[in-house]
């Protein structure tokens, strides 16, 4: 065609126009931390096995989530979940299920067999673990795939450490717990049972370069409560282990359990469900200090527990308790009125805590302990060079979660400290948090239910309380997550480009700038829903 | 053929045989015919396939013809007076797209006051709208100019007014020769353009032009009508070989051979001057070497041939049926253009305005006035000096003398054309 | 134990894809096959609404079509930002002429094609609110009620923006502009004046009305679409936010679109044949000062005595959209 000069043009020209240099700003793509994972004491990341996940890749999402979790059957059942309560979705209608996911996938994982990823190749360096809870298996695992090898020393009959002596099976059947040792085991961690190690240095001399120490608290806290002779004072942590030898404690009709943590409740529910027709948690203070979760007080009540909220027992008799009514001070400590009050009992369960017994430690140079834990640096190292610890021993925070988070983080140190290096772990980037994200993308999505058991039967089995999710709704559960911080291609900064200046580079491979025609106006940013995308000045 | 026909049914014919594909239509006297005539021809099926458009104004008629003919359709469309300005925007927008656009300007005063009666003024306003400018003098000629412009334009790109004299032409019943299909066909070739809306070879048409290149597209629209100098004459010629007449071209004479004056107009008014002149040739009547030069095309304005007809002549008086207020004539100025250094004596005479009757009588007196060199540089034909003196008068002494046109009117007693 | 069923993708249709949606359901701007009609290098401003818009427009007439579209252009930003020689964003074959004639530009392209049997090839007038709903209101209103078959794009960012800032007859009261300054004991522009032109289109009776901003663009494609596949005259009035006119950050430009809907200030909603079928319902009823604030076009409305019965007027404007467009938020389903 012969066109009329300058009146017409050819078609798309202005790319000769670039646009790019009127940018004052610049975009940038980033990974921000997302809540969850930041919350999360394993160190799980858990916006990325979601992400495989909401696109019904489970092998993928496990595979994901076993880089730093080996334990998602029973993490999805145990854990507190911590990364919940940082979820920013409760800001658009309620925090993903995460545990839910995790536990389906977990289960997914022991049903249809799955196996870890073949370890990394043998470095001929072994590694002492003492304990098989969660931190030990925890810590094994990292080891063993990083091609140490790692051999757990048990002093107990069975592999699981508090798992399976401090957590009841309506939480955590067994089989559970079994499946995903047995994984461990056949991945290469060496568990040694019921071989207690009295003294780690003499232990590390059998060929050890390293050790970590991982021992539960096993050992009950005791408070002095006068008692006649027929009364039974129990404690928890005996009750609870009771609990998987041949026969079941006996209780009694009335049991009355003394505190107001977890374990408290553990022991309420057991009772109830060994035929006790009451059980009682008497605590000294009220229920929003009381240590133990929510919705454990919740389940419990709801199965017919009694909580005496402000009591202490001032003395066990024979078949009943003395109660004295506590009342809380300006400061909200609990203080005696004086008041005083009998409660029928055949048994008292003492849930006051529990200590790690660190008797294995005497004389090890260097090694400093302190109000009953073992003092380690940010490399979970003692003072001990080549000693390091986690899990109960070494922290407060007594959950299998946290164990798990010591483990992992100790067996990078070890391995580094193996190479003679210093453990460094990689800095954090900001969090994602709401106000960095446009939350409006999402559609809304109230939090699935996970089925409950119906009450008859809590009552007086040790049936599983919690239910799964089935696939269909894990799914759903799944794509409830906003992918804080972390593109999941969702097309907008694509789309929303006045300047078509966003290429998309297909499937799995995410976007890039083109900076010729990037304006730099940041609605790309503004819109990004997950807030993976932040704008920068430009240098000049 | 010859036929017995309207002069807005002979065009409308005449357009029919062109072949247009779209054309839109608005009501405005004098054209309205045209377009009445084209749109039962579209309604009945005989002129297909055609798309007729009763639009919402003038504005639209023209917008609408833009894009069918940016879309490659053979687009046409008629107006006059306050209806080609109403299109003035879309009119200059045409052209400067260079869009091959045919409107039949049936040539209408503008008001106020509000006039529907014959001049120039309408046409003459959108001299320099780049458009091509033709102007019949019969019947016949509007029909064949017709024929004649649609080649043009696609030939050049550029749209062209066929300015025919609103009644005098649109309304008369005159015998025509209307061409056959076959010859049309022969003579007008399908329309090929030069650019087109086309999803299967985009273009953007119509874009912003800053100060780097505006001179040279206007530039480029004046080489075009410069062009278009060449091709009027020879697509004329080539009309004679298919038609078997003369029409168009870029100007007529008539007795210049040894004319001292010559009389230089457009349009129907040739008519009554010829027949002037034929009286005043005869020797009983004095046989006054007297001659007329009229003008065909406009624009482009062709200067070389209206130098070369008046340069053996002593003097040229321009008649026409328009002024540029405040100066005198708007043809005049173009004629003294392109007689600059030649020597010869020009006068303007600014005549039928508002369709004001020009009659022999008065031309017989007025061209003895120029042949004596006795007119003013500026004349207006038959004005009534007493009426408006007496307005002058009015309005030295009242500052509120209220609307001129009613005061005129009312002193005239009558409609002004009555005595004429 | 009853659950949901699964039809949820992380997003719904909120965001522009999603690599959860099997490509049918993602948006055409999700494509990496998308036309791009108009093309980078185009110099409106950062954050342009209008540019945006009309992309998302275009390429959904395009996508639906297969490439089959013709685009007439109004004089204003549009054209201006696209078109400066010797360079064209457009990718499509596209023709500006005048301000006020876009629409019957395009009947003309309509009449050309028709008569030339070129049934799959459709034209697409588009122009500003100025071009719109002020100067090409009479060629808009003739090629409605002629129902030519050609969809018009109004892209509405409420003023003459290309010449400076003016008020045009969709400027929303108390707005400031350049000829309705904040002065004055009323300042900004005057309540009780200018049109809502889907209205007006509406009471043509043509085929197809609907509204749409650039915040929804889902809806917006699926309006397109649905235009496309409709004979005869349609009209489309998109919401575009423009940072320079409305005084808002570059990057708001999409956030104040949304706000627009969600505060009720801009009805979205869908009508075949003078007939509303259809309204998007807010999501979040946000106050219209939310929407407002962020403004500096009504700025004059805030700081140390704001103007708290304008801002309630401006409210009420809004609830008598709510009332009667029904745009009451609803339970999002899934």
């Amino acid at each position: 065609m012969d066109k009329p000069f300058a009146i017409t043009l050819d078609p798309g020209s202005s790319l000769a126009n670039r646009t790019g240099s009127w940018r004052t700003f610049r975009p940038e793509y980033v990974d921000r931390l997302p809540p969850c994972n930041a919350a999360c004491p394993a160190g799980e990341n858990i916006q990325g096995w979601l992400f495989r996940a909401e696109s019904g890749d489970y092998e993928k999402a496990w595979r994901a989530l076993v880089e730093n979790n080996p334990l998602p059957a029973i993490m999805g059942r145990v854990c507190y979940h911590p990364c919940e309560g940082g979820c920013n979705r409760q800001q658009v209608d309620s925090a993903v299920g995460i545990n839910s996911v995790e536990r389906f996938l977990g289960d997914e994982a022991n049903k249809r067999g799955w196996k870890f990823d073949t370890p990394a190749a043998a470095t001929g360096r072994r590694v002492l673990v003492v304990g098989s809870g969660p931190a030990g298996l925890s810590a094994a695992y990292q080891l063993t795939r990083m091609g140490h090898k790692a051999v757990i020393h048990e002093a107990g009959p069975l592999a699981g450490g508090m798992m399976r002596f401090g957590i009841p099976k309506y939480r955590l059947p067994r089989e559970v717990l079994d499946a995903e040792i047995k994984r461990l085991l056949d991945f290469g961690v060496e568990i040694h049972l019921q071989t207690k190690v009295s003294n780690v240095l003499d232990a590390m001399m059998d060929g050890f370069d390293a050790v970590f120490l991982g021992v539960g608290a096993h050992i009950a806290k005791r408070a002095y409560i006068p008692a006649g002779d027929a009364n039974k004072i129990l404690d928890a942590v005996a009750v609870l282990r009771g609990m998987e030898g041949e026969s079941a404690p006996m209780l009694g009709r009335k049991v009355v359990v003394y505190g107001g943590g977890n374990t408290a409740i553990d022991v309420a529910r057991t009772a109830k469900r060994l035929g006790a027709e009451e059980a009682i948690i008497v605590y000294r203070r009220t229920r929003d200090k009381m240590p133990a979760h929510d919705f454990e007080v919740e389940e419990a009540l709801q199965e017919g527990i009694s909580i005496k909220w402000l009591s202490t027992i001032k003395e066990a008799g024979e078949s009943d308790i003395m109660v004295e009514k506590m009342a809380l001070d300006d400061k909200g400590f609990p203080q005696p009125t004086g008041e005083f009050e009998r409660i029928e009992a055949d048994s008292v369960v003492l849930a006051l805590g529990q200590d790690a017994d660190l008797s294995l430690l005497e004389n090890v140079p260097g090694l400093v302990v302190d109000k009953g834990l073992i003092q380690v640096d940010a490399a979970m190292m003692t003072g001990h060079p080549g000693v390091f610890a986690g899990g109960d021993m070494a922290g407060n925070d007594r959950t299998v979660t946290v164990a798990v988070g010591h483990g992992k983080k100790a067996a990078r140190a070890i391995d580094a400290w193996l190479r003679g290096e210093k453990y460094a772990p990689p800095p954090k980037p900001e969090i994602a948090t709401v106000e960095r994200m446009n939350p409006w993308y999402y559609s809304d999505a109230p939090k699935t239910v996970r089925p409950v058991l119906d009450i008859i039967r809590r009552q007086s089995t040790f049936e599983e309380v919690l239910g799964g999710l089935d696939e269909t709704n894990a799914l759903f559960e799944a794509r409830r997550c906003m992918s804080c911080g972390n593109c999941f291609e969702c097309d907008n900064c694509y789309g929303v480009c006045p300047d078509n200046a966003v290429i998309k580079r297909g499937p799995g491979k995410r976007f890039q700038f083109n900076f010729d025609y990037c304006k730099g106006c940041g609605i790309c940013a503004a819109e990004c829903p997950c807030g993976a995308i932040r704008m920068v000045p430009e240098e000049n | 053929m010859l036929k017995q026909m309207e002069g807005s049914r002979a065009v409308a014919e005449a357009v029919a045989l062109c072949r247009p594909e779209v054309i839109c239509a608005y009501p405005i006297s004098p054209q309205t015919h045209i377009v009445e005539a084209l749109g039962e021809m579209v309604k009945e099926g005989s002129l297909a396939p055609c798309e007729f458009i009763n639009v919402e104004s003038e504005f639209a008629a023209m917008s609408v013809a833009i894009g069918a003919s940016a879309a490659g359709a053979r687009s046409y469309t008629a107006t006059a007076s306050q209806g080609l300005l109403f299109m003035a925007e879309a009119v200059f927008n045409a052209s400067g797209l260079g869009l091959p656009i045919v409107m039949t300007v049936a040539n209408r005063a503008i008001g106020a006051p509000i006039n529907i009666w014959n001049d120039h003024s309408d046409a003459l306003s959108q001299r320099d709208s780049g458009w091509l400018q033709l102007f019949a003098e019969t019947n016949q000629e509007a029909l064949d100019l017709h024929i004649q412009a649609f080649r043009l334009a696609e030939e050049l790109s550029l749209p062209i007014m066929v300015c025919m004299d609103g009644f005098i032409l649109t309304h008369a019943y005159e015998r025509v020769d209307m061409p056959t299909q076959a010859q049309v066909d022969a003579y007008l070739p399908r329309y090929e353009p030069r650019q087109v809306l086309d999803p299967s070879d985009p273009v953007s048409i119509g874009a912003m032009v800053g100060p780097e290149a505006f001179m040279e597209v206007r530039y480029l629209a004046h080489a075009k009508q410069m062009e278009a100098l060449q091709l009027i004459p020879a697509y004329a010629a080539e009309f004679k070989a298919v038609f078997g007449r003369d029409s168009g071209g870029l100007t007529h004479t008539y007795r210049t051979e040894d004319a001292e004056t010559i009389i230089v107009a457009m349009g129907s008014v040739l008519g009554t001057i010829k027949d002037t002149i034929d009286e005043m040739r005869q020797p009983e009547n004095g046989g006054h070497k007297i001659g007329v030069l009229g003008i065909t095309c406009f624009r482009p304005f062709p200067i070389a041939a209206v130098a070369a007809a008046l340069k053996h002549a002593k003097r040229f008086v321009v008649l026409e049926k328009s002024m540029a207020v405040g100066l005198g004539g708007i043809l005049a100025v173009n004629v003294r253009m392109a007689v600059t250094g030649m020597g010869l004596k020009g006068y303007t005479v600014v005549a039928g305005l508002g369709g004001r009757a020009i009659t022999k009588k008065s031309l017989h007196a007025l061209f003895r006035q120029g042949e004596q060199d006795g007119l003013e540089p500026v004349t207006f034909l038959d004005l009534d000096w007493n009426v408006v003196n007496k307005q002058l008068e009015r309005e030295k002494a009242h500052r509120r003398t209220g609307p001129v046109a009613e005061a005129l009117l009312r002193d005239v007693g009558v409609v002004g054309a009555r005595n004429y | 134990m009853s659950f949901q069923p699964v039809k949820f993708y992380q997003t719904g249709t909120f965001t522009v894809g999603n690599r959860l949606l099997p490509p049918e359901e993602r948006s055409v701007q999700a494509s990496t096959k998308r036309f791009n009609s108009i093309n980078s290098g185009h110099r409106a401003c950062q954050g342009c609404g209008e540019a945006l818009g009309a992309r998302y427009a275009i390429d959904a007439a395009m996508e639906a079509t297969d490439g089959q579209i013709i685009a007439a252009n109004a004089t204003g930003c549009l054209e201006v930002f696209s078109t400066p020689y010797p360079e064209t964003s457009w990718q499509i074959p596209w023709i500006h002429s005048l301000f006020g004639n876009a629409a019957a530009v395009a009947t003309g392209i309509a009449a050309a094609l028709k008569v030339k049997g070129k049934k799959d090839v459709r034209v697409v007038a588009q122009g500003g609110d100025g071009g719109t709903t002020d100067i090409g209101f009479g060629c808009l209103s003739g090629m409605f009620e002629r129902n030519d078959d050609v969809l018009y794009i109004c892209y509405d960012n409420g003023g003459y923006m290309n010449t400076g800032v003016q008020r045009s007859s969709a400027t929303p009261a108390a707005a400031r502009t350049s000829t309705t300054p904040a002065v004055g004991s009323d300042p900004g522009n005057v309540f009780g004046q200018g049109k809502f032109l889907p209205a007006i289109a509406l009471a043509h009776d043509i085929p197809y009305v609907a509204t749409a901003t650039v915040a929804d663009l889902r809806d917006l494609e699926a309006k397109v679409t649905r235009a496309m596949e409709i004979r005869g005259a349609r009209y489309i009035h998109i919401l575009v936010p423009c940072p320079l006119g409305w005084g808002t950050a570059a990057h708001d430009t999409i956030r104040m679109a949304r706000l627009a809907k969600e505060t009720g200030i801009f009805p979205v909603f869908e009508a075949e044949h003078g007939e509303i079928k259809s309204v998007l319902a807010i999501r979040h009823p946000l106050p219209v000062e939310e929407y407002l604030k962020p403004q500096k076009r009504y700025a004059h409305l805030f700081g140390k005595n704001p103007a708290v019965e304008t801002i309630a007027r401006i409210q009420a404007l809004a609830d008598k959209n709510i009332r009667k467009y029904r745009l009451q938020a609803r339970k999002e389903g899934h």
